[in-house]
């Protein structure tokens, strides 16, 4: 009789979050579609002017996604070096000591708040940009990227160790018994062998630096403006959600209109989620590892 | 049977930290010849044969004491580069560890690796590798397929074909059919006795029949210590000491 209640119990919470996830779903589905009866779904993703509060209010958020898009490219551009490479270094140069001091090191960067992150892109990051590149504001998007980038680099990194560390110890025998050296077993073994487990740390990295709000929102400059260039302050989309949804009466256009964003938003880093989690399978295929 | 030397080990102590893991071991490998290495688990054997191309490398914390000499070079020598050694003395394991690449690649790596690049050689080679290790009739057709798709005898083929490409003198046998089902484990063997004709072969084995059918010359290795070297003729029929005997008539290991 206990028995049944406990399995009862954790049935119970285990679907609970699932649960949660179709809520959300549901709620961002109900309350981001009544924006398309009055803008057309390419009109609203392609229109180039973000003026949701004007008397003609108009719904484009194409410098939103833009400036999503860039400011993730320019945190990848940060985050796979850093990330990737501070991997490699754990795992093929770091002794077995220096290993269980920087791992969990670097893993605590994640654990750093965002928004310390944004307070250190605003009094470090702002003002060197803005003196560096003579700007008229060093909130921009190149000060996002670098902020985000640094954010991202832990998951990358611990992912990316992971991957390396799943390598069977049998292929790196097998390599230098056949005479080749550390460099070559890691660049034509090892890192193959990771590499859809590097990629897949990647995607997560970049599903994390596109959902990321409170950084942006403190480091990007905010003007929903086509970008043109990296210098350029910009308003990703998770920007405009955090900014405006205070002010956006609930139930009108504008409110409907940040909730599409959400929409479009949950199903990319979905999207990406399940990229990960393909090419993840797949690498445990390769490597013999159960599925 | 007056073979010439390949290998001399001389005096060779080895410490995993500070467990004496071999004591002062003596023994000579003798050139086309099969030497067999067998003892109970955790007598040192394992540990004895990845001394004998630097993979102990692998595991850090770990000292070698004495010479192991192999063509004027002493092994153990610190400052004679690990790759150069392993360029002439090649290693298959107890599990076959084929690369996730295509079969083709599998014995081609070695060669790419050593800096060959001349595509109609290492074309030749692969074929001449795979004939070698009695495999190539069976994947002439399917050169580009995974190797992972091969069965578990095909894939220790796959690897002793890996070894021969790169020009070995000296084959390292690490229990190589530990794995392997009986049919299998014949074909490995007749292969060893058809390959010693022009290597030097060193097979460490838990099966004291293999060791009966394919060696030479039988070291018994117990506790970390070397009791008994000789012909495996006489290993196996006359063993001076007991505790030879004991382990070879199945009354331990």
């Amino acid at each position: 009789m206990k028995e049944k209640l406990y399995t009862w119990i954790f049935t119970v919470l285990a679907f609970s979050s699932l649960l949660f996830l179709i809520g959300i779903i549901i709620v961002l589905f109900k309350e981001g579609l009544p924006i398309f009866k009055h803008v057309r779904v390419l009109e609203l993703l392609l229109g180039r002017d973000w003026y949701p509060t004007y008397s003609t209010p108009e719904f484009g958020i194409l410098p939103l996604i833009l400036a999503s898009v860039w400011v993730t490219a320019g945190a990848i551009l940060v985050c796979v070096p850093l990330g990737v490479g501070s991997a490699l270094y754990l795992h093929e140069l770091a002794g077995y000591k220096q290993r269980a001091i920087l791992k969990p090191l670097i893993e605590l960067l994640a654990s750093i708040p965002s928004v310390v992150y944004g307070f250190f892109g605003m009094v470090i990051l702002t003002p060197f940009l803005q003196s560096f590149f003579h700007l008229p504001t060093g909130l921009c998007a190149l000060n996002a990227s670098l902020v985000l980038g640094i954010m991202a680099t832990p998951t990358v990194c611990s992912l990316s160790d992971d991957a390396l560390n799943y390598v069977p110890k049998a292929f790196r025998e097998a390599s230098f018994a056949v005479g080749a050296s550390r460099w070559q077993t890691l660049t034509q073994v090892v890192i193959p062998a990771a590499g859809s487990g590097i990629s897949t740390a990647v995607i997560l990295g970049m599903s994390r630096a596109i959902g990321e709000t409170m950084t942006v929102l403190m480091v990007a400059g905010g003007a929903a403006v086509i970008p043109h260039s990296f210098l350029e302050p910009v308003r990703p989309m998770t920007a405009a959600i955090a900014a405006e949804m205070g002010e956006a009466p609930m139930g009108g256009l504008h409110y409907h209109a940040l909730f599409a964003i959400a929409l479009i938003l949950f199903l990319t880093t979905f999207i990406f989620n399940i990229i990960a989690e393909i090419i993840s399978r797949r690498f445990r295929i390769k490597l013999g590892l159960s599925g | 049977m007056d073979n010439k030397v390949e290998i001399k080990v001389e005096k060779v102590n080895f410490f995993y930290g500070k467990i004496h893991a071999l004591k002062n071991i003596n023994l000579d490998i003798y050139k086309n010849q099969v030497t067999a290495i067998i003892g109970p688990s955790g007598c040192g054997k394992s540990t004895f044969i990845r001394l004998l191309n630097r993979m102990h490398e692998m595991v850090t914390n770990t000292r070698v004491t004495g010479e192991i000499l192999f063509n004027g070079w002493d092994i153990t020598d610190p400052s004679i580069d690990a790759v150069e050694i392993r360029k002439r003395i090649g290693m298959v394991f107890q599990k076959p560890n084929p690369f996730p690449k295509s079969i083709f690649e599998n014995i081609s790596y070695g060669l790419k690796v050593n800096g060959i690049k001349n595509k109609p050689f290492i074309e030749n080679k692969v074929e001449w590798a795979l004939k070698k290790a009695a495999l190539w009739e069976e994947v002439k057709n399917r050169l580009s397929d995974s190797a992972l798709r091969l069965s578990g005898g095909q894939q220790q083929r796959l690897c002793i074909a890996r070894c021969l490409a790169v020009e070995s003198e000296v084959i390292l046998f690490d229990e190589p059919c530990a794995s392997l089902d009986p049919i299998s484990t014949a074909k490995i063997e007749e292969l060893i006795l058809e390959l010693k004709k022009d290597y030097t072969i060193v097979i460490v084995t838990h099966n004291m029949q293999q060791a009966a059918r394919v060696s030479d010359h039988t070291a018994f290795f117990l506790m970390g210590e070397l009791i008994e070297f000789g012909k495996t003729q006489d290993i196996f029929t006359k063993p001076y000491d007991v505790k030879t005997e004991a382990y070879i008539t199945g009354r331990f290991g």
